[in-house]
């Protein structure tokens, strides 16, 4: 029976319970490498976000951790094992990959109501979740057809809370999502964590998923550039600085010696500290007009490299 | 039952208790293949398109009906004919029901959350033919409701000679008839994956396959063996509908291997090594 096979695991309850995990995952087709060498776990209790431009291998990774993907190489486990050896899944991972993916000749509420009947939980789930992701009993009745994307979003997320799992898995959940929706979702995700849940969610947007992850995994060209808590990666990142004589500024921190490189936003990145880059301007009788610890930039950086082109706009959007 | 004598159950006792997995119940019961039916069963009828197909399979059994009440001579309006003509649009539209059942998995990408649940993707295919094969039978009980009020009807308004008189072979003919009709449909939808592509193919193939053994004589004896119109008409047509004689037998186990059992396994692989998305 595939359920002892479970509880009798070495790992449980407690150490492998609620992980997701993946290990040297890598996917080719042909001659393209669309995910190489990927490693990362998420934790219980924790909230990981996996950004990455488009393009990235975000969804095939994830694909993978489900068993929709068979990988070249690696492996992905979620509870400690393979996701296709779970009895019961839906009861175990919420998942949303595609909010496109629904019948739109079928109702919000139907499309739920023939997951639960999958799962085996009550029907009242189903008007439980509606309510919980603000879906009223007029939406509920509707098609998915006339439904916005950002409905969509809240009824797959609806779908993906519907089995009590203890682990979220969520491409893009944000797509579409108006601010409050956005900001409602980021509630919940932080509350689904507090709880103990594990939650792994892909954006690529890096402000999007910096509000609420705990960890950070960045992905470009299908390689981990970075990874680690959130306050790790976006420590050390040094001093953003402006000034009304960028050019003057510029001038007086490379004569400090100070490491300087152009900002996103048109300032300056410092690496130093905050004091130190003032008594620099100070020294050089050079009014600043901005001077704070640069917390993301340092990311914003790795995460712009990674991107070439086109993408770039998007990436910064 | 007297639990605390049979040795097995005091092994239970001794055993320690599971751990709960979740606070709301254990989660790791698989989903029984019954289970599953009765949710593709559910899909049949769930969205526009399915519904409004079942509604027109019931609306032409009763079209058919009455149009033998109105324009078919008294000694044909017997139950017998009222029966065999409404397994034909039936056997149809019903494996185009199959068909979609299969192919708008892929076609509106509900694949993702079907196999989602049911990673093990043969048993949703099992379920899926269940369903298909429960939904045949249904389909027969429907006839047989259809062509009784057509009868009685008949009897009411003339006399017709053995107007009730029929056989359970008829009614075996018919579900089986049906049952190979819907399955046919499911394993070409499994197949090709294509809503258009499948109900096409699986109504042209069979014609042209048909109008070939009809004009090349070469091809008559292969004919007889492969063309699904002559094997399955001894099912549904009167006299002495679905009294097969053994060499009937095995022509239909023939072309239903061929036309349904080869597209139905090289479906069922296709489907499970494919990468959704």
């Amino acid at each position: 029976m595939s359920t002892s096979d479970r509880s009798a695991g070495p790992g449980r309850p407690g150490t492998l319970d609620g992980m997701i995990s993946v290990e040297r995952l890598s996917k080719r087709y042909g001659g393209h490498t669309a995910v190489d060498d990927v490693s990362f776990t998420c934790a219980p209790g924790t909230v990981t976000g996996f950004l990455g431009p488009n393009g990235a291998g975000k969804s095939t990774t994830m694909r993978m951790i489900c068993g929709f993907t068979p990988p070249t190489a690696g492996t992905a486990t979620v509870h400690g094992v393979d996701y296709r050896r779970l009895p019961n899944p839906g009861r175990e991972v919420g998942l949303l990959l595609d909010a496109g993916a629904m019948h739109p000749g079928r109702t919000g509420r139907e499309t739920l109501r023939l997951s639960a009947q999958v799962m085996g939980v009550p029907r009242r789930r189903v008007d439980e979740c509606l309510d919980q992701v603000g879906l009223n009993a007029v939406a509920a009745k509707r098609r998915v057809r006339a439904y916005s994307l950002g409905m969509r979003q809240r009824l797959g997320l609806a779908q993906a809370l519907l089995g009590s799992p203890r682990v979220l898995i969520l491409d893009e959940p944000a797509n579409g999502l108006d601010p409050e929706g956005i900001f409602w979702m980021r509630g919940l995700l932080r509350d689904f964590a507090d709880r103990g849940g594990t939650v792994l969610l892909s954006s690529h947007l890096l402000r999007e998923v910096e509000a609420v992850a705990d960890r950070l995994v960045v992905i470009g060209a299908g390689r981990v550039v970075a990874q680690g808590s959130k306050d790790e990666l976006l420590a050390g990142a040094g001093t953003a600085a402006r000034a009304r004589d960028p050019e003057a500024l510029r001038a007086a921190l490379d004569r400090a010696g100070l490491p300087v490189r152009a900002g996103t936003d048109g300032g300056l990145l410092v690496s130093a500290d905050p004091g130190a880059v003032g008594q620099v301007a100070a020294d050089a009788g050079v009014a600043l007009v901005e001077l704070r610890p640069a917390e993301s930039a340092g990311l914003e950086q790795i995460f712009l490299s990674l991107t070439a082109g086109d993408s770039v706009r998007e990436a910064v959007r | 039952m007297s639990a605390d004598t049979t040795p097995s159950s005091t092994e239970t006792l001794t055993r320690p208790p599971a751990v709960p997995q979740y606070a709301d119940g254990p989660g790791g019961q698989r989903p029984s293949l019954l289970r599953l039916t009765a949710v593709e069963l559910r899909k049949l009828a769930d969205t526009r398109a399915g519904y409004w197909l079942l509604i027109v399979i019931a609306l032409l059994s009763a079209g058919i009906v009455t149009v033998l009440l109105l324009s078919a001579p008294e000694a044909d309006q017997r139950f017998e004919n009222f029966f065999a003509l409404g397994q034909f649009p039936v056997g149809v539209l019903l494996p185009i029901l199959g068909i979609l059942l299969v192919t708008s998995e892929f076609s509106q990408r509900t694949a993702v959350t079907t196999f989602a649940l049911v990673p093990q993707r043969h048993r949703v295919v099992v379920a899926k033919l269940a369903a298909g094969a429960v939904a045949a039978l249904v389909s027969v009980l429907v006839s047989v409701a259809t062509s009784a009020v057509g009868t009685l009807l008949a009897t009411l308004g003339g006399n017709p000679p053995d107007a009730w008189s029929t056989s359970a072979f008829a009614m075996l003919g018919a579900a089986v008839f049906q049952v190979v009709s819907v399955l046919m449909g499911i394993a070409f939808g499994l197949l090709l994956q294509n809503t258009p592509l499948a109900i096409v193919l699986s109504l042209v193939l069979p014609i042209a396959w048909s109008m070939l053994g009809g004009m090349i004589s070469k091809l008559r004896t292969a004919a007889e063996w492969l063309d699904t119109g002559l094997t399955t008409a001894p099912l549904i047509e009167p006299p002495g509908a679905g009294d097969l004689t053994g060499g009937e037998w095995a022509r239909l186990g023939v072309s239903v291997a061929v036309w349904a059992g080869v597209p139905l396994v090289a479906g069922l692989v296709r489907t499970i090594r494919r990468e959704v998305s």
